[in-house]
């Protein structure tokens, strides 16, 4: 939302005013109408609901309500838990992905036997559907009588974990991070291939041992191939919706909604429009929010 | 003191033996220049020397001491990288300190060294800057400054200077031989290019397909080639080989016949013959041949190359061979012309058919008093 926004922004000023002979102007005129479309005409609508009193199962009682939306989410016990819920998924999936990422991205570097076969499969799960990979895991993983890890705890001695009963946040911190691992290991393994085989020969004669190796000289070469990865995994986690979709229902209680699924708990499990236009004002805030921050802090490293 | 030896070192990658045999003895203080065609096994013996190869056979002697199983770090040594593989997220004094840091050397000694060698190499401006913000010739020095606040007991150099254009590369040349002599240090210097070679050695060792040719100074090599290999490659515009059939003439004179054309050389060229067969080559420098009047060895001018302070003649004999020659800068030759050559003999080489030089012990300036040109009644001096 935020970044379709910019661009348009950006395009409507790079060509300047509107006016006569501005030959630009109106030849991008068509890819800001749609710009307008996709991203205004909906933010618009959203505006619009978040004071209006709109429930589908009383669609006779609407009109506008202040406040009144806001007043009702703010009240909302889940409100909260969907925010932190939204921001762990994404910073447990992030650290997960990037740190298993760098170390996987570093051993395939190496020469090893199977190394082309191996890749294959770790790629594997990027090209898996997240409803097909959520129900993987679900019925056969972790389910608590028959799944796999339900026989490797017995088999050990251990109780099985009834995992998305007592840890449903955390089954979906899983689940997400073997969907993006993969892509992570692709554009670190990338980087982590480009850095140039003279400059770790100069380390090792400056004395530097394989941690020195990797603090020093290997993680500040992968800099920027980490921001790219953070950015674009963050774009996509603050939506993850068909994972909980399929597992917990986002429940028990709320213990594993986030924003999105929030949302869609307001429109589809209780028809009030009004209460979830106002939950994704809250979405685009806090995707802006975030922007924002990752901007700050990751962007720079993209442009050196 | 600073020594390095090897001993019968061997290198084999797979099958392919890069490295076959190599006996060195580099001295304290000297700069040793590794010099030989591209592949031949130059960059390999140095990271052999340095570490960052393993030794397939043989040893590696740093001051006496065996050193075959020391890691890269701990033999005491510096190599600077044809690519100067700096560390681009560091500034260049953190680039240049950064071995200290790894030896757990304290801040204020770091400082200190770091001013120090930037003195040296006239970077102190450009201390806080990242190496993308420098040009190849700062980059180079900041590569060089990063071995010096070693103190390695030896500077390694793998083609430092190829990456810069032509000026930069004659005033970097006259830097490192002035850092050389100011740190007394011992430096290895591996380049392909023979003038780097010339102007900068100590004493040069010449390489190809793995095995070392000739080691000497300069001039020994320039004067004293031991082999066509080495006589090719040392001197620039290379050497001119030519086919000849060597004769004694019964007088203690030796005739040469050159390919393709009548004319004899009657020299006194000192050349034991015996059981060479009468097939040698002769080899003379552009800078030792005389275009003459008359009675020389007949050419024809294929080109001719005006580089203002001299000029230089693209000849082909009777036979097809070519042959070049430097001439006065104002020369009047013009091409399709013919002209007529004469060959210095105190400056002609003669190899046998294996290449081998047939001169070797004898220096030119001994040579017989009475040197006699190509052709009946040429004389040049
Ligand atoms: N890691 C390796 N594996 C296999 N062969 C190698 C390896 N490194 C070098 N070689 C081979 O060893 C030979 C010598 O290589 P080297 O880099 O020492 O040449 P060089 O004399 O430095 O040449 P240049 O002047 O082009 O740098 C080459 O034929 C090269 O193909
Ligand atoms: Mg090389």
């Amino acid at each position: 939302m935020s970044t379709t926004q910019t661009s348009a922004g950006r395009r409507s000023r790079a060509s300047g005013l509107p006016g006569a002979g501005n030959a630009g102007f109106y030849a991008n005129l068509p890819s800001i109408g749609v710009l307008l479309l996709w991203s205004v005409v909906p933010l618009g609508m959203t505006l619009w609901f978040c004071f209006r009193r709109y429930n589908l199962m009383a669609p006779e009682r609407n009109g506008f309500d202040g406040l009144g939306n806001f007043r009702y989410l703010l009240s909302d016990p889940g409100l909260g838990m969907a925010v932190w819920n939204t921001v762990l998924l994404l910073g447990a999936v992030l650290v997960i992905t990037v740190g298993l990422g760098t170390l996987l991205a570093v051993l395939f570097d190496q020469e090893f036997f199977g190394r082309g076969l191996a890749r294959v499969l770790l790629l594997a799960p990027f090209f898996v559907m997240p409803t097909v990979s959520a129900l993987l895991w679900k019925d056969m993983m972790l389910q608590p009588d028959n799944g796999v890890l339900a026989f490797l705890w017995r088999s050990f001695g251990f109780r099985p974990v009834d995992w998305f009963g007592r840890l449903p946040l955390l089954s979906i911190i899983v689940i997400v991070s073997w969907q993006w691992l993969p892509f992570a290991v692709l554009t670190l393994l990338t980087a982590v291939q480009s850095l140039d085989a003279e400059r770790i020969e100069a380390a090792r004669m400056d004395g530097a041992g394989p941690i020195a190796l990797f603090r020093y000289i290997l993680w500040p070469h992968l800099g920027r191939a980490v921001s790219a990865t953070v950015m674009i995994e963050t774009i996509f986690l603050l939506g993850v919706f068909a994972e909980i979709y399929v597992t917990t229902a986002g429940g028990p209680g709320f213990a594993s909604t986030n924003l999105s699924f929030l949302i869609y708990r307001y429109v589809l499990m209780e028809y009030d429009i009004g209460g979830a236009a106002v939950a994704s004002l809250l979405a685009i805030f806090l995707a802006n929010l975030l922007a924002l921050f990752l901007m700050r802090s990751f962007a720079r490293n993209l442009d050196t | 003191m600073a020594q390095v030896e090897l001993r019968q070192v061997r290198k084999s990658y797979g099958g392919d033996e890069i490295i076959r045999g190599v006996d060195l003895m580099l001295r304290d203080r000297e700069l040793t220049v590794f010099v030989g065609p591209s592949g031949c096994g130059k960059s390999t013996l140095l990271r052999l020397i340095a570490g960052l190869e393993e030794i397939t056979s043989g040893d590696v002697l740093i001051d006496g001491e065996r050193v075959n199983e020391v890691p890269p770090s701990k033999r005491g040594l510096a190599l600077v990288f044809q690519s100067y593989a700096l560390y681009p997220h560091m500034t260049v004094a953190e680039n240049m300190s950064f071995s200290l840091k790894l030896a757990g050397v304290g801040k204020a000694e770091r400082e200190r060294k770091v001013m120090e060698a930037a003195r040296i190499l006239h970077l102190e401006a450009l201390l806080t800057r990242r190496p993308k913000d420098l040009s190849g010739g700062q980059r180079q020095r900041v590569a060089i400054g990063r071995a010096i606040v070693r103190h390695p007991k030896v500077f390694l150099f793998d083609e430092p200077l190829s990456n810069l254009d032509a000026a930069l590369r004659v005033r970097m040349r006259l830097e490192l031989t002035r850092l050389h002599r100011e740190l007394e240090a011992t430096m290895i210097y591996v380049t392909h290019d023979q003038v780097e070679a010339m102007t900068m050695a100590d004493r040069i060792v010449v390489l190809q397909g793995g095995q070392v040719e000739q080691v000497g100074s300069p001039m020994e090599l320039y004067n004293h080639p031991a082999n066509q290999f080495v006589a090719g490659f040392i001197g620039s515009p290379r050497m001119n080989f030519l086919e000849a059939k060597a004769k004694e003439n019964g007088e203690g004179e030796t005739e040469l016949v050159i390919g393709g054309s009548t004319a004899t050389a009657p020299a006194r060229l000192g050349v034991d013959l015996t059981g060479t067969g009468d097939a040698v080559t002769l080899g003379i420098r552009p800078e030792h041949v005389q275009v003459v009047s008359s009675g020389g060895l007949p050419t024809r001018v294929q080109g001719v190359e005006h580089l203002g302070s001299e000029s230089y003649l693209h000849l082909a004999t009777i036979a097809g061979e070519p042959l070049t020659v430097r001439v006065n800068g104002q020369t009047e030759v013009r091409p399709e012309q013919t002209v007529e050559v004469a060959f210095d003999p105190r400056f002609v080489h003669i190899f046998d058919r294996n290449g081998a030089s047939l001169r070797r012990a004898d220096d030119p300036s001994s040579s017989p008093a009475k040197p006699v040109g190509i052709g009946p009644g040429v004389s040049v001096v």
